[in-house]
């Protein structure tokens, strides 16, 4: 009987391990693509701060020529008027308007901003002076409108805004509205 | 002159240190990784514009199209520290299990009252209990015993003094429901507070688009 010589280095037999890197890799960037896409992204807010010992003496004032009042309504309707709306001898004229990019609530609060720069220029406000958006959600709006409201004002970089309750007053005015403009 | 000869290299790489690297730092990951409790309720969250990632250990308050709220937390010591004193203030008698079975489990949304019994449940049966939760009573009020919510508030910011407030509301959910949440945190000194949201693009135009990429209108 022949012998049978083995040739070549004894050992291990080589294994190709390509594919097993490449596996590897792949899951590796599989884990790594998850763990940050994971993280939810926020919208940061501050609301008015409230306390029941503030004075009215304390609290900041709001001019009226530097003021919009936005009232969130049902059916993402916007209903909006400039001023504070304080004045019931001289009610202000409340218009309707819905989140559009062209020709909807953008629009106004651009043409606010641009308004307020010019009465800053004619001496009618002082320079310190900036818009300030005042937020009034009724009772049938959804919480998507409260978010994207709150969006408009980062895009459009308005400075001063506020969420408040809404008055008796302004649900007046968005029912005349309602009435006055039947859909 | 003699010729030089170059030796001919081999092609062949040897693959076993890469696949070690590789296959180590995917153990690593897959270990740091830790999995999100499951989902209670579908919530469809709002757009927005906003990309900041929240910062970790965050209390999540989520409101749900009905305006059922749930709470939940990720830090399992304060959660255990949570428990503990609840189950001291209102005399509920939790046992170690029921207590464990709150630190391991997801969102919850049932009254003081019904806690014992929810937590008895086998964490599975707790999913399958939470799509019909009534959710954690709460109003406009700052009584701790009609609005549970706000004492629970009070219990985590004692706990977990760094925490931040996140809100993942529903787009459809009505705005007394969210107004409830928004007065609750108020009444707690919580005036910043975070709403998580969609990233949706920045409409081009506007002033955050000239501020984020520059003014690119051509004049």
């Amino acid at each position: 009987m022949a012998e049978i010589e083995v040739k070549g280095k004894k050992g291990m037999p080589r294994i190709d391990l390509t594919p097993m890197v490449d596996l590897g890799f792949l899951l590796l960037t599989f884990f790594i693509m998850t763990t940050t896409m994971s993280k939810p992204k926020a919208m940061e807010i501050q609301m008015p701060y409230k306390d029941e010992k503030l004075e009215d003496a304390d609290k900041n004032k709001i001019k009226n020529d530097e003021a919009l009042t936005i009232l969130l309504s049902k059916d993402h309707r916007i209903y909006y008027y400039h001023g504070i709306g304080d004045d019931p001898a001289n009610p202000p004229k409340v218009e309707v308007t819905y989140f559009k990019n062209e020709g909807g609530i953008r629009d106004v609060l651009i043409q606010k901003k641009k308004t307020v720069q010019d009465l800053i220029s004619q001496g009618v406000l002082g320079a310190k002076d900036r818009v300030a958006v005042i937020i009034k959600p009724d009772d049938d709006c959804t919480t998507d409108d409260l978010i994207n409201i709150l969006d408009e004002m980062t895009i459009n970089a308005i400075p001063v805004y506020a969420v408040v309750d809404i008055t008796p007053v302004d649900k007046e005015f968005i029912a005349a509205t309602e009435k006055a403009n039947p859909q | 002159m003699p010729k030089i000869k170059m030796p001919r290299k081999s092609t062949n790489i040897d693959m076993t240190a890469m696949c070690d690297v590789a296959f180590l730092l995917l153990t690593f990951f897959m270990l740091a990784t830790s999995f999100k409790p499951p989902e209670v309720v579908d919530v469809r969250t709002p757009g927005s514009t906003s990309t900041k990632a929240i910062p970790e250990g965050y209390v999540l308050i989520t409101l749900d199209k009905e305006g059922r709220v749930f709470y939940s937390l990720d830090d399992a010591l304060a959660k255990r520290a949570i428990i503990e004193q609840i189950n001291q203030d209102k005399g509920l008698g939790l046992t170690e299990k029921e207590m464990q079975n709150f630190v391991l489990g997801g969102a919850l949304g049932v009254r003081f009252s019904q806690l014992k019994a929810y937590l008895a449940l086998d964490p599975k049966d707790q999913t399958a209990y939470a799509k019909t939760a009534p959710g954690i009573p709460t109003d406009t009020t700052n009584d701790y015993d009609v609005n549970e919510l706000a004492y629970w508030i009070a219990t985590t910011q004692y706990h977990l003094t760094k925490g931040r407030i996140a809100i993942k509301a529903d787009g459809d959910a009505a705005y007394p429901e969210i107004q409830k949440v928004i007065s609750t945190l108020g009444k707690q000194k919580l005036f910043r507070f975070s709403f998580i949201t969609d990233p949706k693009g920045i409409p081009p135009g506007t002033a955050l688009y000239d501020e984020q990429y520059g003014n690119t209108k051509t004049q």
